[in-house]
């Protein structure tokens, strides 16, 4: 049969994840745009369990299990290990979850992209602490229920755009991806693997346990994030953005958020928010690609919708 | 050649001529000139190495332990706060079986604010699995941090070489800079064992249940009793390569002494001074430095302190809640020996300075069997 | 248990000085995690591979004309008979 992407496996089957996982084939995809000269760095997360217990492993390559806050680091002192002995050829990645990316693993990512080191950080986003039972994490969306974050105190405030603070860091490469389009995410690894520098790429992955949803429908799912907008699928090489996928059709992020229990206390004014927050978003990237945002009207149309009707917790300016 | 160094800089000489190749290193008060001198080695290409400037001690650790994961000989130094920073991966090191070297320049560890030296800082860290070494000249410092990555290559067990912060950080001293062929002939490249390799891939640090987990720490410490035999090994070694005599303890007119003392760091030449001017008075005072204190060496205190009238341990930290940390070693080490008195002096927290005659009145407290258990020697109430 | 990925430590001298793998996961046959099981319908397959693509334990075959599915792994999640434009896979109740 034919087949879009590589066929090689580098991953064994009897994994630790559960049914559906959307970090396990972040993880298969990526791996077959690595191949066999690569040495991963993974902290805590997810994929610590995952892969299994000593003495077993599911990778193909090598792994070095690490503390929670230093994949970056680790990464950037395996890649000088590497280099001093002239093995500067091999793929050193730092693979972790987001909340070691976004939250306590923050600083070493910062330093490492701020030196110049040359590492892929690949953070697979499935938006909360998962691994520990599903806490909130600075990447987890406005909206959505978390053991930390129960209604009423859901999360309200905004996920943290890391592409944007690795833009803000001069960073030679950065993209989102999607496990529901690999296509799209092997061409980034891809790139990213031939630029000797640091590299973040951020993968959404659902997680049918996290986002309360049954796990067949997990590439359903996080397929709706990126055909409702909600995350785009773009790269940033030298500051210069580019959609890789984009669309002329308005689906509305309602379709995305009611196929997850994880969003089911959300009002329909809390919806017009986060519908608003995808507008601009998505008008800010246009405007950095340099291409005509085709969804201008649904900005204006939701700005004044969120401006006469807004929940209390949520920011607009006044008129 | 012999040159009028820093122990900074015999740090610095130390982590070049033992040919580092990954120092991943954040500065601090009083290291900052080690990582200096190692920058401009690297930038002069004197040195063959990848100096990562990391953002913070935590940063510098997971990064030397990846280097040396992925088959690399690698350094860095710190002191107090940044080493304190360090701890958690002080803990991956040594279960990784990373063999690492860390200077650590002991500094008193705030609040409040000090540099001055003081050894909470590394002895905080005794439990993390690392060898310590606490030394007392800058030609020990050097000595110490070469011999220290080859006894840890060999056991597979990270070094922590501990220097005191200003007396020898600062301070200079005549120190001589071994043959680079010799110490080449001494400790030659890194080879790892066990290491990242997509030729033979691994997993490392996988999770373990409580059926394996148990039998992975026996054996670190089995490992831990190898090494020393393993030093001694070295020391001898050394000694036949370069003609300076290293042991894991080293006795000052121990033999025949009845009141001993119990030293380490730079209180050690002080004390080596305070026993040439007491026998000159007529009382028998001997010392004993503990210059490697992990592994701990029972046997050797044993055997000095075997027959002694007292001992006075002189300890430069505090565990608080418990005892002065030496003492309590040292006592254990004296278990079957109930008789053997045993006082503990806590002295020069903070940088105070402990002199000559500071130690001879703590000998002569220990001749007259005086002692608060502890005495705080010195503290102004 | 896969009996020959077993990997046997009696003790402290059969380990490796950390915890370094020594075998694969293949040693775990998750299929016994399933309470449904993917069924295909090899008339109805046109062959896109979607299955494989999306398979989170990589446990279909697609080397031949149709999807076989390798039970000792699979997990019975239903993302194949989901994505299957064709429904050329359907999930029943697995026999125990």
């Amino acid at each position: 049969m034919k087949t879009t992407i590589p066929k090689e496996e580098l991953i064994y089957s009897g994994h630790l994840a559960c049914q559906g996982c959307g970090a396990t084939l972040a993880m298969r995809y990526t791996l077959k745009a690595l191949g066999k000269n690569t040495v991963y760095t993974i902290p805590a997360c997810c994929w610590s369990v995952i892969d299994g217990p000593f003495p077993y492993t599911s990778l193909q390559i090598p792994l070095f299990h690490t503390a929670f806050e230093t994949a970056a680091s680790m990464a950037s002192g395996i890649q000088a290990g590497f280099a001093i002995r002239g093995k500067g050829d091999i793929n050193v990645v730092a693979w972790a979850g987001d909340g070691g990316t976004v939250d306590i693993g923050i600083q070493a990512l910062s330093g490492v992209v701020e030196r110049g080191d040359n590492v892929l950080y690949i953070c697979y986003d499935n938006e909360a602490y998962m691994n520990t039972g599903i806490q909130r994490s600075g990447s987890t969306p406005v909206g959505a229920w978390t053991t930390t974050t129960p209604p009423p105190h859901f999360k309200k405030v905004p996920k943290k755009d890391m592409v944007a603070i690795m833009v803000a860091h001069h960073i030679p490469y950065t993209a989102t991806g999607n496990i529901a389009y690999p296509e799209d995410w092997i061409k980034k690894v891809n790139k990213a693997k031939e630029i000797v520098g640091p590299k973040y790429l951020q993968i959404l992955a659902s997680c049918p346990p996290g986002w309360k949803h049954s796990s067949e429908i997990s590439i359903e799912v996080v397929r709706l994030a990126t055909s409702t907008r909600k995350w785009p699928l773009y790269e940033v090489e030298h500051g210069k953005y580019n959609f890789t996928r984009t669309t002329k059709k308005f689906v509305p992020v309602s379709e995305f958020l009611k196929l997850q229990g994880r969003f089911r206390h959300l009002t329909e004014e809390e919806i017009d928010v986060i519908q608003l927050l995808v507008e601009e978003h998505w008008a800010d990237l246009c405007a950095k690609a340099g291409i005509e945002n085709q969804f201008a009207d649904k900005l204006e149309e939701y700005t004044e919708k969120v401006k006469k009707n807004h929940p209390k917790w949520f920011h607009i300016e006044e008129d | 050649m012999r040159k009028v160094i820093t122990g900074n800089h015999a740090v610095s000489y130390a982590a070049k001529i033992a040919r580092s190749e990954v120092v991943a290193a954040y500065p601090i008060t009083p290291q900052t000139q080690v990582v200096e001198k190692i920058s401009s080695f690297c930038a002069d290409g004197e040195m063959d190495a990848i100096f990562i400037k990391v953002e913070s001690e935590h940063s510098a650790c997971a990064a030397c332990i990846g280097a040396s994961a992925a088959g690399a000989r690698a350094f860095t130094a710190t002191s107090s706060q940044g080493l304190a920073l360090m701890h958690e991966m002080l803990h991956w090191a040594a279960n990784a079986r990373t063999p690492i070297v860390i200077a650590n320049i002991n500094r008193a560890m705030g609040p409040p604010w000090s540099i001055w030296t003081d050894q909470n800082d590394s002895l905080s860290q005794r439990d993390t699995g690392w060898i310590h070494y606490y030394c007392e000249g800058n030609q020990d410092v050097l000595d110490s941090i070469i011999q220290a990555f080859k006894v840890s290559e060999t056991v597979s067990v990270p070094s922590l070489v501990v220097l005191d912060a200003f007396f020898l950080s600062h301070t200079s001293e005549p120190v001589d800079l071994p043959d680079q062929k010799l110490v080449d002939k001494f400790l030659p490249k890194y080879e790892a064992k066990w290491k990242l390799d997509p030729k033979e891939p691994h997993t490392y640090g996988g999770l373990t249940g409580p059926d394996r987990y148990y039998e992975l720490r026996y054996n670190l410490q089995k490992d831990f009793l190898r090494v020393e035999k393993v030093m001694d090994k070295v020391h001898q070694e050394f000694k036949e390569l370069f003609g300076r005599e290293y042991g894991r303890v080293e006795p000052f007119m121990a033999d025949d002494a009845e009141i001993l003392l119990v030293v380490s760091g730079t209180i050690s030449s002080t004390a080596k001074q305070a026993v040439v001017e007491a026998r000159e008075a007529g009382l028998k005072l001997g010392s004993l430095k503990i210059r490697v204190f992990r592994p701990f060496p029972f046997d050797l205190v044993k055997k000095y302190l075997k027959g002694k009238k007292a001992i006075a341990v002189i300890d430069r930290n505090y565990s608080f809640g418990g005892e002065g940390i030496f003492y309590s070693e040292v006592k254990s080490a004296m278990y079957d020996d109930p008789h053997l008195p045993i006082y503990s002096y806590i002295a020069g927290l903070g940088g105070r300075d402990v002199a000559v005659k500071d130690i001879l009145a703590i000998a002569n407290l220990a001749k007259e069997g005086k002692c608060d258990h502890p005495t705080w020697w010195g503290v102004k109430l | 248990m896969a009996e020959k990925y077993e990997i046997k430590i009696s003790g402290a001298k059969d380990m490796p000085p950390m915890a370094a793998s020594l075998g694969k996961m293949l040693v775990n046959k998750t299929g016994s995690w399933r309470n449904i099981r993917p069924l295909v319908i090899p008339e109805k397959c046109n062959g896109c591979s979607l299955c494989w693509k999306f398979c989170p334990d990589f446990c279909i075959n697609i080397d031949g004309d149709y999807p076989i599915i390798n039970y000792d792994y699979c997990k019975g999640c239903g993302v194949c008979a989901h994505e299957c434009p064709t429904g050329a896979i359907i999930m029943e109740e697995e026999i125990k």
